[in-house]
């Protein structure tokens, strides 16, 4: 447990608000429509990183696996040379893909902590907000895509660090942040529909193990498509990691991609998550 | 406006007319400041072949403090969960304050303070934390923000506690922290289901008093659950009786304890006897039968879990 007594500066309103129940009488006036997604985005984002802030102790332990694929896979077959990369270094060719996984294993865990919010009652009481299941289910998404992200500049940095020549340019970091958000978007609505559907959290801990792998084998991230057999390129093609892991790539490392399709194949299929976890969301408030 | 699958319920339009005599009954005259705060009629809602709600009538008068009492699996939160938009209303009417959760579930929403059975409070978040999430969902400007949360923790009081994380608390601190998430945007109807389960009396005494400081001080209307009929005959104005998804009995505490003491003097019983508790009232009229029929196994597993929590 973390001891945090940490006094937020901002919120330390004066004395004199403190007495009386004056502004409990008065409602809030609603906001206007459109102005409602960003703000409950916003919410959820806060909370987020609140939590990280209280608690660092998952940045860290999450930060060994990424490490060790860098300083043990990477620097291997860096000297094995037995994966064609197009001249790039194959530790560099493979940290983009290590930031996606990274980013993905995250997010796709997502759903148990939907699971365990409605067992503890938070999710029918964020129910019962003038919250649309939509708003609260992209809040959730790009709150995921919070904590992937910042789990991406651990990454960065250690990749940094084992002298991958990735870009500072930050226009380029800018597209990558937008890259990892949108992934761990589409990756937590995939946790959130499946938890949905299997509403336990042992059976969802259970398909997550189960697909966690194949997705990520079964894109770029460790190997170009082209080595790949033509039925493992027809899963990279369809799989979204795959999509992120090209735009990583071009923008970190400069290599040819296809950052237009890239990005528009991320927000659809972000689109389509939130889309699908949405309709399943009133499944877990019964 | 929203993606809910919920919106599309249909079947309220047809339902309106099965509203029945019944309705009024329990003097639905509504007070001549408005409708009534919460208004059911003829509520049904089944999982699977079970009714855990069968034709529900309830009228929750605006301003006063409204006990729905029962023993787990009477249908207590089953017909919560109706009336705060989280199920759908299959058949029969539900208002609050004249409104249709069905067709105007975010302006529902807006009117109501909703404390659920489990420990809900974020305990990775601090206390502050916790209630600057719901001033956030409920659109409260950011320049009133903090001094609306503190007032929110003030009045229950925990001003002390705000700024350490929610799992250092005690169970009674918790759930005056979720009256506080419930109280920071000033809602018209709060909802406490089972706020007292689990804890030891002193800290049951203190949430009620913060309960009772707060409607006094805002004159909003609650409407709680709780199976501690001692609670009920203490702090609620008036109480429904409920068994097996019905309301079998209504009224002020005291006018059903002498109900019951008058009746069992015209039927001869025993004149020395004590006079009779609520509790006394409630077999009454729940009749036999009431083991067998209290709370499946999810039931119980869940509020023991909540009574577990608040240790």
């Amino acid at each position: 447990m973390s001891e945090a007594p940490v006094a937020p500066p901002s919120v330390s309103a004066d004395p004199a608000a403190a007495d009386g129940i004056g502004l409990l009488v008065r409602p809030p006036r609603p906001r206007a429509g459109w102005r409602l997604l960003p703000a409950r985005v916003g919410a959820m984002c806060v909370v987020e990183l609140q939590k990280l802030r209280h608690d660092r102790t998952e940045l860290y332990t999450r930060a060994v696996q990424p490490a060790l694929w860098l300083l043990i896979f990477g620097q291997t077959f860096t000297r094995i040379r037995a994966i064609p990369t197009g001249g790039t270094p194959y530790i560099d060719f493979m940290a983009p893909g290590i930031i996606a996984q990274s980013a993905m294993f995250i997010a796709i865990f997502y759903g148990i902590q939907i699971i365990w919010e409605r067992d503890a009652g938070v999710l029918n009481k964020l129910l019962v907000t003038p919250t649309p299941r939509s708003a609260l289910v992209t809040g959730k998404a790009f709150a995921a895509g919070v904590k992937s992200l910042i789990q991406a500049v651990v990454v960065v940095v250690i990749a940094a660090l084992l002298g991958v020549a990735l870009t500072w340019n930050p226009l380029r970091l800018l597209g990558v942040a937008a890259a990892v958000i949108l992934g761990s978007a589409f990756f937590s609505c995939l946790s959130m529909t499946i938890a949905g559907i299997v509403l336990s959290r042992d059976r969802l801990m259970g398909i997550g193990q189960a697909i966690t792998m194949p997705l990520f084998f079964g894109s770029n991230a460790l190997y170009p498509v082209a080595v790949m057999p033509g039925w493992l390129q027809a899963v990279s093609k369809a799989n979204p990691l795959s999509y992120q892991v090209d735009a990583l790539r071009g923008l970190l490392l400069g290599t040819p991609a296809h950052l237009g399709a890239d990005f528009a194949v991320l927000v659809l299929a972000a689109a389509a998550g939130i889309t699908a976890a949405s309709a399943l969301l009133g499944r877990l408030a019964r | 406006m929203t993606g809910d699958p919920a919106d599309t319920t249909t079947a309220t339009e047809a339902a309106h007319d099965s509203t029945g005599p019944t309705a009024a009954r329990d003097g639905s005259a509504a007070q001549p400041g408005g409708p009534d705060a919460v208004a059911c009629a003829g509520l049904v809602y089944a999982f699977g072949g079970t009714n855990a709600v069968d034709g529900l009538d309830l009228t929750v008068r605006p301003g006063e403090v409204f006990g729905l009492l029962g023993p787990n699996g009477a249908g207590k939160t089953t017909a919560i969960r109706c009336v705060t938009t989280l199920l759908p209303v299959p058949a029969g009417m539900v208002r609050v304050f004249g409104r249709d959760p069905a067709d105007d579930r975010m302006a529902v929403r807006r009117l109501l303070g909703y404390v659920p059975q489990q420990l809900s409070a974020d305990a990775a978040l601090t206390g502050r934390e916790n209630v600057t999430l719901f001033a956030r969902v409920f659109d409260v400007p950011r320049r009133e923000r903090a001094a609306r949360v503190a007032q929110a923790l003030a009045a229950v009081d925990l001003t002390e506690a705000a700024d350490r994380l929610a799992k250092t608390y005690s169970g009674g601190m918790v759930r005056r922290l979720e009256l506080a998430q419930a109280l920071v945007s000033a809602p018209r109807l709060l909802i406490l289901d089972e706020p007292t389960i689990g804890l030891d009396p002193i800290a049951r005494t203190g949430v009620w008093e913060h309960i009772n400081a707060v409607r006094t001080a805002t004159g909003m209307t609650v409407l709680v659950t709780t199976h501690y009929m001692d609670e009920a005959d203490q702090y609620c104005d008036r109480v429904g009786l409920m068994h097996r998804g019905r309301v079998r009995a209504l009224g002020t505490p005291a006018e059903l304890r002498h109900g019951l003491g008058e009746r069992r003097r015209a039927e001869g019983g025993p004149a020395d006897g004590a006079p009779p508790t609520l509790e006394d009232v409630f077999r009454d009229v729940a009749g036999s039968g009431l083991d067998d029929s209290s709370g499946d196994f999810r039931d119980v597993r869940s509020t023991r879990r909540t009574a577990q929590r608040v240790g």
